[in-house]
């Protein structure tokens, strides 16, 4: 009965709400796009193969997916979240059951052709059900701790599952996410404190119980050089990509380190060498403030949101964006050990692209419908 | 009422709405954002940092990467003759490489291969191995020094033949082979020390001189190595040619040897292990120099078999050694002009001053023989060499002294360093009493007796005493030299103005000369064979026997007969000689080893020769190089 009010006449409303959806936003992410094109058109010596028409084909698939979602009522939504929620974490006990091994370790599984990764999906799964949790729950309700054992645990649990796989930077991010979205959600901050102030001390203890390749990562993170065509070459060549690039960049198409393939994984994971190689740091940042621009529009987004559940969404989103962002720049001049994470949008890849255009669906979702009454959330006052 | 609860803990700060929720959502979305794009400046410093502090460093890293600096072997100079002949030169051969990765299947290609070229199954393992070992687009060598008909073969069968290359290098030739092996040399591959020495020389198909004038004129031959920088990908692959400095190539070595004159001399010496050095004695250009037997020089480049390394060593005739510089002899009867000169010089003795031969000379309580038992009776300066009269050569030795002998000697070059341009040469030795001393012992005037007849400790080598001959003829301190151009363009010391004088007496020279003219020419000679026949020119010339075994006092009273000992054991026949007499052209000298007697056997040869080098007058032929270096006297 409800899920009809929710649903509401979808042919009448389509027009009204695609007027609704935020334009600017869409224009910055084909902008985006455009950038991961180029890049691509370059790794691959100057063609669109094999990595930019693909990818731009999955860009197009993933703008209409994304407008699709932004069409749903969040009240809706709302309903999906949980068992989202179930499939995403079923999926991530499926892959490291039957997921195919990369690079020694098991992220991807195939789903129709489709190679999905579920910690991406999970991600966005998290979001949706921690804005679920929190969106009824009033300012004394989040103050009480065993409010709070769910959410928690909640995230908890894909956590330990994607660690297993093992991918630490999916597996910090999915932490950073969730935590992102409580903080946002109003859960105090000496919680905060207590969780983050004994990390470091938990670190030293994990890094122990962590695979030979992570340790030998996170070694090679605080010595490059020392092994510079061991397990620190991908750095090293990424920073010599990046160096190399200066200020104005080797030029379009003249990138040496890539097109040399002196840079492993260079079309996924360290497209940004690419991109400062060939364009240097004037590019580079040109770049990443087009990025830090997306991020803030879906911050803003999330801000004009009028109800508790899609402020959360739309900032769980953002952060995910965001923190895809910071890990894999980082990462690539050599701040922050080595972990597969891509560009979005820019990184070929597919799994990776559909799920952040679903992502930004959701909060395209969240701002069409930014007005929207939920009459079952705590009372505006 | 749950306002109320709240309420009192805000500060006023209503940012948005009533519900305390929005408020916190805002200001912590808010804080956020700030974090972000601090995060994200933070990220941009430091990438400042890297791309642009750090710019110069990273880029050379950069190209340290991708540009791959290659040396490309220059093509090693040629030797030719006086006359332009080409005596070491670059063929070029072919090998065949596999690529294994152009390869469908590597066992069908090499069994193909096979069928084609045969491998030996130990060839095939080494190739084997080779390939497991490196990655599969780089070459590995199937078989070198192809020729042309297996190279041929291959190229034709190329389709069933996958990932075979043929590629083309040079090996060095000698088109005289054995001929000239001694002067000309002989190149072979770098060993560990020649690269350790000079990296360059590890670039594939260089080589180097390992004897003879490749070895000695390495530094010309071997020419400035090109490089070519290449652009190649993380894998070693090569992506493109960046730049090319192609090599410079080794400069042309022109030797003052006549290839017919040498070419006869050895055609001349036939069997015999013997040498032949003949000079202008003007100028000390080679103009032939022979070393019988000789060997194949070609054979070092691709590794000498051991049969034949074996054949070589187990040779009583030495055909690896240089016996025009590397062998030494006691120069016997031909050393008497430097005891003559050294006497003269000293003014020991004069030219007519006599001294009485009885067929002996007694010293104390030992007596010494001359050649004829019967003596000479009374002779001068002229008689005593033109009858090589060894009691005579005796007492002339001992007014002279034996240092003066030495020192004489050293001057004409015995005994001596020569400025050949030949890798190595032995020095031989002209014994004096300080040298005597160093070793222990007292000089002893016997000893000062042998030597003037050229026995004792006295040895030289044959290229000495044809130096000593051409400056006894031409008066100049003439050095030996083979190198008469490079890259066409004249070395100094082809003039005989670019030689000092020896610095001796016109007359004392004279005479010896005249000595020497009686020997061939007047009545009573020692050396009638080595008269010319044709009377154009008239030779001047010494004979020598120089014994190896001391001959026992009872043997010589015994019938003794040289001739008759083993081949090892006989007195080796030493010649030399110069001719014109009258205005002397040309200076040789001839060692046959264990020959017996030197107016027999060595005599005729060198008249031979000698007459062979007046007719083709190679130093009249081929003239005075026009561009000739400013007169500077090689050390």
């Amino acid at each position: 009965m409800r899920a009809g009010r929710l649903w509401q006449a979808p042919g009448v409303d389509v027009a009204a709400k695609l007027w609704r959806v935020s334009w600017t936003f869409v224009l910055l992410l084909c902008a985006l796009a455009a950038v991961g094109y180029a890049a691509l058109y370059s790794v691959a010596g100057g063609s669109p193969y094999p990595y930019a028409e693909p990818d731009a084909l999955r860009f197009a698939a993933g703008l209409a997916m994304m407008l699709v979602v932004a069409m749903v009522d969040p009240r809706w939504l709302v309903r999906l979240a949980w068992p989202l929620y179930g499939v995403s974490l079923a999926l991530l006990v499926a892959v490291l059951r039957f997921g195919h091994v990369g690079k020694g370790a098991q992220r991807w599984i195939e789903l129709g052709g489709l190679q999905l990764q579920p910690s991406e999906l999970m991600k966005i799964a998290l979001v949706l059900a921690l804005a679920a949790w929190f969106r009824r729950a009033s300012w004394e309700r989040i103050g009480n701790p065993l409010f709070l054992v769910v959410p928690v645990l909640a995230i908890i649990a894909p956590v330990i599952l994607i660690l297993k796989e093992p991918n630490l930077g999916t597996a910090v991010i999915t932490a950073a996410v969730g935590g992102a979205v409580m903080f946002a959600a109003g859960v105090r901050w000496w919680k905060f404190a207590l969780v983050l102030a004994p990390i470091p001390l938990v670190a030293k203890l994990a890094y122990s119980h962590l695979h030979d390749y992570q340790q030998a990562r996170i070694d090679t993170f605080l010595h490059p050089e020392s092994d510079p065509l061991g397990a620190g070459y991908n750095i090293l060549q990424s920073k010599i990509a990046l160096g190399s690039g200066g200020m104005w960049g080797q030029g379009y198409l003249h990138g040496t380190q890539a097109h040399l393939d002196f840079l492993p994984e260079k079309q996924t994971d360290f497209i940004f060498s690419i991109i400062g190689e060939e364009t240097g740091f004037v590019g580079a940042v040109a770049v990443m403030a087009l990025l830090c621009v997306i991020v803030l529009a879906g911050m803003v987004i999330a801000l004009r949101c009028k109800n508790q559940f899609g402020r959360l969404l739309a900032l769980g989103i953002s952060v995910n964006f965001f923190l895809y962002v910071f890990v894999n720049i980082a990462m690539v001049m050599g701040a922050i050990p080595v972990g597969g994470v891509p560009l979005p949008l820019i990184s070929h890849g597919g799994s990776a692209m559909l799920t952040v255009m679903f992502g930004f669906g959701l909060l395209m979702a969240a701002y069409v419908h930014r007005d929207a009454a939920f009459e079952d959330e705590a009372e505006e006052g | 009422m749950k306002q109320r609860l709240w309420r009192p803990k805000q500060r006023g700060t209503d940012l948005r709405g009533p519900d305390p929720r929005a408020r916190v959502f805002t200001r912590r979305a808010l804080l956020m954002m700030a974090t972000q794009v601090g995060a994200l400046g933070l990220l941009a410093g430091r990438l400042y940092h890297v791309q642009v502090d750090d710019a110069s460093r990273y880029a050379a890293r950069a190209k340290d990467n991708s540009v791959s600096a290659r040396m490309l072997a220059p093509p090693r100079g040629r030797i030719t003759d006086r006359f332009g002949l080409v005596l070491a030169g670059n063929r070029l051969t072919w090998r065949a490489l596999l690529i294994a990765e152009q390869a469908r299947d590597i066992t069908a290609t090499l069994d193909a291969f096979s069928a084609l070229v045969p491998l030996e199954p130990r060839e095939r393992a080494r190739i084997e191995h080779e390939l497991k070992r490196h990655r599969p687009f780089i070459p590995v060598l199937v078989r070198d020094f192809l020729d042309w008909d297996e190279m041929a073969r291959i190229e034709v069968n190329a389709p069933d033949l996958p990932g075979i290359i043929v590629d083309v290098g040079t090996t060095r030739i000698y088109p005289l082979g054995q001929d000239l092996a001694h002067v000309v040399g002989y190149v072979a591959p770098p060993n560990d020390a020649d690269v350790e020495a000079d990296p360059t020389l590890s670039l594939p198909g260089i080589r180097v001189g390992r004897a003879g004038i490749e070895k000695s004129r390495e530094d010309d031959l071997r020419g400035k190595a090109g490089d070519v920088e290449l652009e190649v990908n993380a894998l070693g692959r090569v992506i493109r040619e960046i730049s090319r400095e192609d090599g410079q190539p080794g400069d042309e070595v022109g030797l003052t040897i006549d290839t017919g004159l040498q070419q006869a001399t050895l055609a001349r010496l036939g069997n015999e292990s013997a040498s032949v050095v003949v000079l202008d004695c003007r100028n000390g250009e080679v103009m032939a120099m022979a070393s019988n037997p000789s060997f194949d020089p070609s054979v070092f480049d691709a590794g000498v078999p051991q049969s034949q390394w074996k054949a070589w060593s187990h040779d009583q005739r030495g055909p690896l050694i240089n016996k025009a510089t590397n062998g030494l002899y006691a120069p016997g009867s031909t050393f008497k002009m430097a005891v003559a000169i050294a006497a003269l010089d000293t003014r020991a003795i004069t030219t007519t001053e006599r001294f009485n031969c009885p067929g002996y000379f007694d010293l104390g309580n030992a007596r010494f023989h001359c050649w004829r038992k019967g003596g000479h009776g009374s002779l001068d300066l002229h008689g005593g060499l033109k009858n090589s009269c060894d009691v005579y050569f005796y007492q002339v030795a001992l007014k002279a002294g034996i240092d003066a002998i030495a020192a004489a000697g050293h001057r004409l070059g015995m005994g001596t360093e020569l400025a050949i341009d030949l890798p190595d040469q032995r020095v031989g030795l002209l014994p004096t009493r300080a040298w005597r001393r160093s070793k222990g012992h007292p000089w002893n005037l016997g000893d000062t007796v042998v030597a003037g007849i050229g026995q004792g400790f006295i040895q030289v080598s044959p290229l000495q005493l044809a130096t000593y001959v051409a400056r006894l003829a031409s008066g100049r301190a003439v050095q030996p030299h083979l190198t008469r151009t490079l890259n066409r363009e004249a070395v100094s010391g082809s003039r005989a103005e670019d030689w000092p004088a020896l610095g001796l007496p016109e007359s004392a020279l004279a005479a010896v000369r005249g000595g020497m003219f009686a020997v061939v020419n007047e009545r009573g000679g020692t050396a009638p064979e080595a008269r010319l026949p044709d009377g154009r020119w008239q030779l001047a010339g010494k004979t020598g026997s120089a014994q190896v075994v001391r001959v026992s006092r009872y043997a010589r009273e015994h019938g003794f007969d040289s001739a008759k000992l083993p081949w090892r054991l006989r007195p080796n026949a030493l010649f030399v000689a110069f001719a014109p007499y009258d205005a002397p052209r040309y200076a040789l000298s001839v060692v046959i080893e264990h020959g017996n007697a030197g107016a027999t056997a060595a005599a005729p040869v060198a008249r031979d020769i000698m007459l062979d080098t007046l007719r083709r007058d190679p130093a009249g032929k081929a003239g005075t190089p026009t561009a000739m270096a400013a007169a500077r006297v090689p050390a």
